[in-house]
């Protein structure tokens, strides 16, 4: 399979991605271990809540935008890890049974100037339920390896 | 959990720390950030991370487990003081997400909270909201993690 390098990720619309099914189960397993609030554990406290029902951690939505990056593109990616996330704006909330899609744009790519055979390229990724709706908007940097180092990476 | 009105800027509180094992590293990497360096100590060590290293997302989740851990911990508390409890609402989102040096395999992490602003919701009388400064230290005193969180905080005199 062909490793995208930086020159792969000119500005401009890259891709739409999914469906990823989120269960209930899903949702449970995840708050239970990382977020184990009553607006995403207990039907009841969650009903009371300011999102009006249960819903899944932000922090589950950004790690299934992680996971649909993942399988979308960057494993096929000379990746080389990300410094760190702009923003991440929660603007609706993930519920069960949500089939999510992931729209994916390049905002910006630049040579890196510390590592001049890296680039590093900056991604902004909208979730949105089977409704269209976003439920999540992240912007973030890439650093991806330039064509002629790729090679090396394999 | 306290409310807006007895929130300072500048209070900050150590929420506790968590080791990093190789196994918790490569169980969430395959759920969630199947990349090679995040699955495998070889590939961790070709990769400019040197070693194992574990899913940034990893790192922000186990700083969220924490932070909701030590809250519920002091709410019980405050209940067992007879207090009034306030009960947070849902955050909007976060900013400056840095993942400043690798966590590593048998890494342990500090997370702490600092609030460093807050202000009145203009859409929602009832709420205030606050921004926390959220770090992860590791066990040589390097900062490896912060972010910068908002959140809606009740008002004490709120009508629900």
């Amino acid at each position: 399979m062909t490793t995208l390098s930086f020159e792969d990720f000119p500005p401009g619309r890259f891709g739409s991605f999914g469906p990823h099914h989120v269960t209930r189960e899903d949702i449970l397993a995840f708050a239970s271990e990382y977020d184990p609030q009553p607006m995403h554990l207990d039907e009841a406290a969650a009903a009371k809540s300011m999102l009006n029902g249960l819903s899944g951690s932000g922090w589950h939505l950004c790690s299934l935008m992680m996971r649909m990056l993942c399988d979308g593109f960057i494993t096929r990616t000379a990746s080389l890890g990300s410094p760190g996330v702009n923003e991440v704006r929660w603007l609706a909330p993930l519920r069960p049974g949500d089939d999510l899609t992931l729209d994916v744009d390049v905002i910006e790519a630049r040579i890196s100037r510390s590592r001049p055979d890296t680039g590093i390229v900056m991604f902004k990724s909208t979730a949105r339920n089977a409704a269209g709706i976003a439920l999540c908007e992240m912007t973030s940097p890439i650093m991806v390896a330039r064509r002629a180092s790729a090679e090396d990476l394999g | 959990m306290r409310f807006f009105e007895d929130m300072e800027v500048g209070q900050r509180s150590e929420v506790g720390s968590f080791t990093f094992t190789a196994e918790a590293i490569k169980a969430f990497a395959a759920q969630f950030d199947p990349q090679r360096f995040h699955l495998s100590e070889e590939e961790g060590r070709k990769s400019l991370f040197g070693g194992l290293a574990a899913s940034g997302w990893h790192v922000g989740s186990v700083c969220m487990k924490l932070l909701v851990t030590d809250t519920q911990r002091r709410m019980r508390e405050a209940t067992a003081r007879g207090e009034t409890v306030a009960v947070w609402g849902p955050s909007p989102g976060f900013r400056e997400l840095r993942w400043l040096k690798p966590v590593l395999a048998g890494d342990t992490i500090s997370f702490a909270s600092e609030i460093v602003a807050k202000r009145a919701s203009d859409s929602r009388p009832d709420w205030g909201i606050l921004q926390a400064l959220q770090t992860g230290t590791n066990q040589h005193g390097e900062l490896v993690f912060s972010l910068v969180a908002t959140a809606f905080v009740p008002r004490r005199n709120a009508s629900s």
